[in-house]
């Protein structure tokens, strides 16, 4: 953390987005994490993400739970909606929020232990419901807010700072999301905004749940030799297989690509993803593949990352409910209640 | 005492100094107004306790060589200022009987007190400098030949005032009283030689002097002043805040008028005949002009303000001292010694009409020269200006400089209340700094002095410098000639003249870290974000060599001191 606030003052060439406003705007408080967190470049990319796509400030919806992670969304964005849930119980928190509202953009920030300790149903459930949210983890192997014990993503054979080696298997959340469904499955680095910012830009416009794992290392407690979660490691195992590049509405793709290099995605409201496949033989399509894929370079030591999955053509989490369209909040007091009258006459079903 | 190392006149120049240092200052980057740095070295002047005893002193033992300064101004007293405390006799020869110069003859009292002029050349005269007031120097051959020095300073400054020959100008001994040339008339005022003045003045010209001439005016009884210039505003020589200060004061400034002759009736002075003037403009530039026509001015005094040249009647021919064909003398710009090894020059009479700074800086230099010359070393084998980094962390997140970013505007200099001014000529107008405003003036300061030190081995590429600065000036890109490197900055690079800072190739990925220092404001975020401490908030000082950094004998030292 710092003693003193980032000064107000901006470059005064800084590019505006559709709606006029710069990257500044969408700051939030000053972050009280590590110097060198990942976790800060996960919001700074959040934030380029959110300010490229000219999203309203108050259209966003930012949700978390407990951990440093959880922290993060205090940091961006100070003009949105935010809440702040128990450990590990953020998506049942944004499945009732997008059920009451789906015209808020809904960003879930979560950790490795608020997702695959704690909160492991809550995550299944939400992928399970392929409720409309992107869904961050902030991904670093180590619980950093209690000092650095390993989490449940800590690899087979990673060293903790004072040595110990972790022996049980980890669970990895892209896997594990793949395997319940998932319809939109990513991972990335802290360390690569050229990759983050795009895969956020498409999650957020993704129809249904949204999932980018993100190796986000922890300086203080997990960046050391033996890590395999560290800047370094990362940077040397580090796979991308596809680049997605995220195209809005009514931009023409100009770039040329070489035959079944590059696979347009058309998301529901009009925008693409542009796929570039490093490796032409993979296909972002095939979730069987894609989960072999995976399987082959975790025995490897890879960490495999880019837009390892996606698929367009399921029912998101309103079609399958019937949710309403208009949001709560703007339906008149008299259509969201029975009356007492409407009230006996529903008890008495029950007498 | 900071303040008056190379500054020497603190309290003077914190009043009246034409401020070369402030357009440079990076505050009016990224706002409009720079930090009021003069302003502020006249807070400091003001408000310190006695300094005497920390005031150079002249040894008592001598040693031996005597050295004469012509003129009594800022140039030759700066030079008395470095060489006395190194065992020098110097004498200051001045034909009036103050010292100071311009400073004294030209600036009215109402910008710059007597007492404060009295203060800090007392400072150095107090040394033991033989001052001879009264004393012009007519010979410089005279002079020489008297063998009575060792080596001559000209500091006599640029005295002569440039008239303006059009018709009418001396029809009548009633017509030139009242025509009268700019800084002749404000030493006539200085020395209360004059006292008043006709209600209607035209003034010609809009350089500092004109201003100084057309506020003299309004206090010596003239109601209705006027400023003819002949070209547009962008072209006036004179400081903004010099004309703001005009201004405030009532004072007309007309602009697109050339003056064409005086206008005298009965032998008396009527006014003046001006041409209106058309200006074709392509920004500062003048693409042709013509004459639109002829305007009547009446007025009861003229003052003209156009520009004053050096003069040097009193150097003979044949002394080896040579002059251009414009009769300025040759002096070399790095040492001021002229054609002839005992004799140098500075200030005004060096090249042309400057400013007190400026002339400040060529006595430091000129007393280095002198020092090397009277000790028979080589002038131009000067010491080098050096420059010295230290870091300024305390802690975690705790530096020895203030970092925070101060939003606040260019403070107002409060002034004098219109109608109270005017009672006397030598009621100052600017009133200073309070506490407060100084306190906050101060801390608009955006700390250039401090810099960021990168070191590329430890960096581990987080990107937490890049999330946080506040002005973008950060990249981490792939490395590639400065022109394309501009290209690929994350805040469109603005300023062309400034060079990038480029780090070696980083250890992960190979990119470079690329500084543009054009608007960074020193807040030290980068450095505080950095969990390897790859970046560091540096002290740089500059230590600029005076002549008393020089040892006695001018030698070079047997062995290197360590600071």
């Amino acid at each position: 953390m710092s003693f003193i606030t980032k000064p107000k003052i901006t470059h005064p060439g800084l590019p505006k987005n559709d709606i006029g406003l710069t990257r500044r705007d969408y700051e939030g408080g000053m972050s009280t994490l590590c110097a060198g967190c990942g976790h800060d470049s996960v919001t700074a990319a959040v934030i380029e993400a959110v300010w490229g796509l000219s999203i309203r400030p108050e259209q966003l919806a930012k949700l978390s739970g407990i951990g440093c992670s959880s922290k993060t969304t205090a940091y961006f964005d100070s003009g949105g909606h935010g809440f702040n849930g128990v450990h590990g119980r953020m998506p049942s928190i944004a499945t009732g929020a997008a059920a009451a509202n789906r015209d808020l953009y809904y960003v879930g920030i979560s950790g490795d232990g608020d997702t695959l300790s704690i909160g492991f149903g809550q995550f299944a459930h939400a992928i399970r419901r392929n409720v409309n949210m992107l869904y961050l983890i902030e991904n670093n192997g180590v619980y950093g807010l209690t000092k650095g014990q390993f989490s449940a993503s800590a690899d087979i054979g990673s060293k903790a700072k004072r040595g110990e080696e972790n022996k049980q298997p980890p669970v990895d959340p892209v896997m594990t999301a793949l395997m319940l469904g998932a319809t939109f499955v990513a991972r990335s680095f802290s360390g690569d905004k050229e990759q983050l910012v795009p895969l956020i830009k498409a999650g957020l416009r993704h129809n249904g749940f949204a999932l980018i794992d993100v190796l986000s290392p922890c300086v203080t407690f997990n960046d050391h030799e033996g890590s395999t979660k560290s800047y370094e490691f990362v940077r040397d195992h580090y796979d991308e297989v596809v680049h997605a590049d995220f195209v809005p509405p009514a931009t023409e793709i100009t770039a040329q690509y070489a035959e079944g290099h590059a696979l347009p995605v058309t998301l529901h409201d009009g925008s693409r993803i542009l796929l570039r496949k490093l490796d032409p033989s993979y296909d972002p399509t095939d979730r069987t593949r894609a989960i072999g894929y995976l399987r082959e370079k975790l025995q490897q030591g890879e960490h495999v990352t880019g837009l390892i999955y996606v698929d367009q053509s399921s029912s998101d989490f309103h079609a399958v409910n019937n949710t309403t369209a208009t949001p709560l909040n703007q339906m008149a007091y008299e259509k969201l209640t029975p009356g007492r009258k409407g009230m006996e006459k529903i008890m008495g079903r029950y007498r | 005492m900071v303040n008056r190392e190379s500054n020497v006149f603190p309290g003077i120049l914190g009043r009246v100094c034409d401020r070369p240092c402030e357009p440079a200052c990076r505050r009016g980057r990224v706002e409009e107004k720079p930090v009021a740095i003069c302003r502020l070295k006249r807070v400091a002047a003001d408000h310190r306790d006695d300094v005497t005893q920390f005031l150079p002193r002249a040894p008592r033992q001598k040693n031996g060589k005597r050295v004469a300064c012509i003129g009594a101004g800022p140039a030759s007293l700066t030079v008395a200022n470095d060489l006395m405390p190194l065992g020098y006799d110097v004498t200051i020869f001045e034909k009036w009987g103050t010292p100071g110069g311009l400073m004294r003859t030209n600036i009215p009292s109402f910008r710059l007190p007597a007492s404060v002029l009295a203060e800090e050349i007392g400072y150095i005269v107090d040394m033991g400098v033989d001052l001879r007031l009264g004393t012009p120097i007519e010979s410089l051959k005279a002079l020489l030949d008297s063998r009575e020095f060792d080596a001559v300073f000209v500091g006599s400054g640029a005295p002569k005032g440039k008239d303006l020959s059009l018709p009418g100008r001396h029809e009548t001994q009633a017509v030139e009283d009242h025509i009268h040339i700019g800084i002749d008339w404000l030493e006539s005022v200085a020395f209360d030689h004059i006292k008043s003045i006709g209600k209607r003045v035209l003034i010609i010209g809009v350089g500092n002097t004109a201003m100084d001439c057309c506020r003299s005016s309004l206090r010596l009884g003239a109601t209705e002043v006027k400023v003819m210039a002949r070209k547009p505003r962008n072209f006036f020589k004179a400081s903004d805040w010099e004309l703001e200060d005009a201004e405030d004061e009532n004072v007309e400034i007309v602009i697109n008028h050339a003056p064409k002759s005086f206008v005298v009736e009965n032998g008396k002075l009527t006014g003046m005949m001006f041409d209106r003037m058309e200006y074709q403009l392509d920004g500062n530039k003048i693409l042709s002009e013509k004459v639109a026509g002829e305007v009547f001015f009446p007025c009861d005094d003229v003052i003209l303000a156009i520009g004053q040249e050096n003069a040097f009647p009193w150097i003979e021919n044949d002394l080896g001292v040579e002059f251009d064909k414009w009769h300025v003398p040759k002096v070399d710009k790095l040492t001021f010694q002229s054609s002839r090894p005992d004799v140098f020059f500075g200030g005004d009479a060096a090249f042309g009409p400057k400013n007190i700074i400026w002339a400040v800086e060529h006595g430091h230099q000129a007393a280095i020269s002198l020092h090397r010359f009277l000790q028979g070393q080589s002038v131009r084998e000067r010491l080098p200006a050096l420059l010295n980094l230290s870091s300024r962390k305390m802690g975690l997140h705790e530096w020895s400089y203030k970092n925070d970013y101060n939003p606040v505007e260019r403070r107002l200099m409060p002034h004098v209340d219109l109608k109270e001014r005017f009672k006397k000529i030598n009621i100052e107008v600017e009133l200073g700094f309070n506490a407060e405003q100084a306190a906050a003036e101060v801390q608009r300061c955006l700390n250039c002095d401090v810099q960021t030190v990168f070191d590329a081995k430890l960096c581990i590429e987080c990107d937490a410098c890049i999330d946080i600065c506040p002005v973008d000036c950060l990249t981490m890109t792939a490395n590639r000639p400065e022109e394309e490197l501009r290209q690929h900055l994350k805040a469109p690079s603005r300023n062309k003249t400034q060079p990038l800072f480029v780090s070696s190739a980083l250890k992960h990925t190979a990119r470079v870290m690329v500084k543009d220092e054009d608007l960074c404001v020193h807040c030290g975020l980068c450095a505080e974000r950095c969990p390897t401490a790859a970046w560091d908030m540096q002290k740089s000082t500059i230590s600029i060599p005076h002549a008393s950094d020089e040892s006695p004998s001018c030698t070079p030292p047997q062995t290197l001191k360590i600071a």
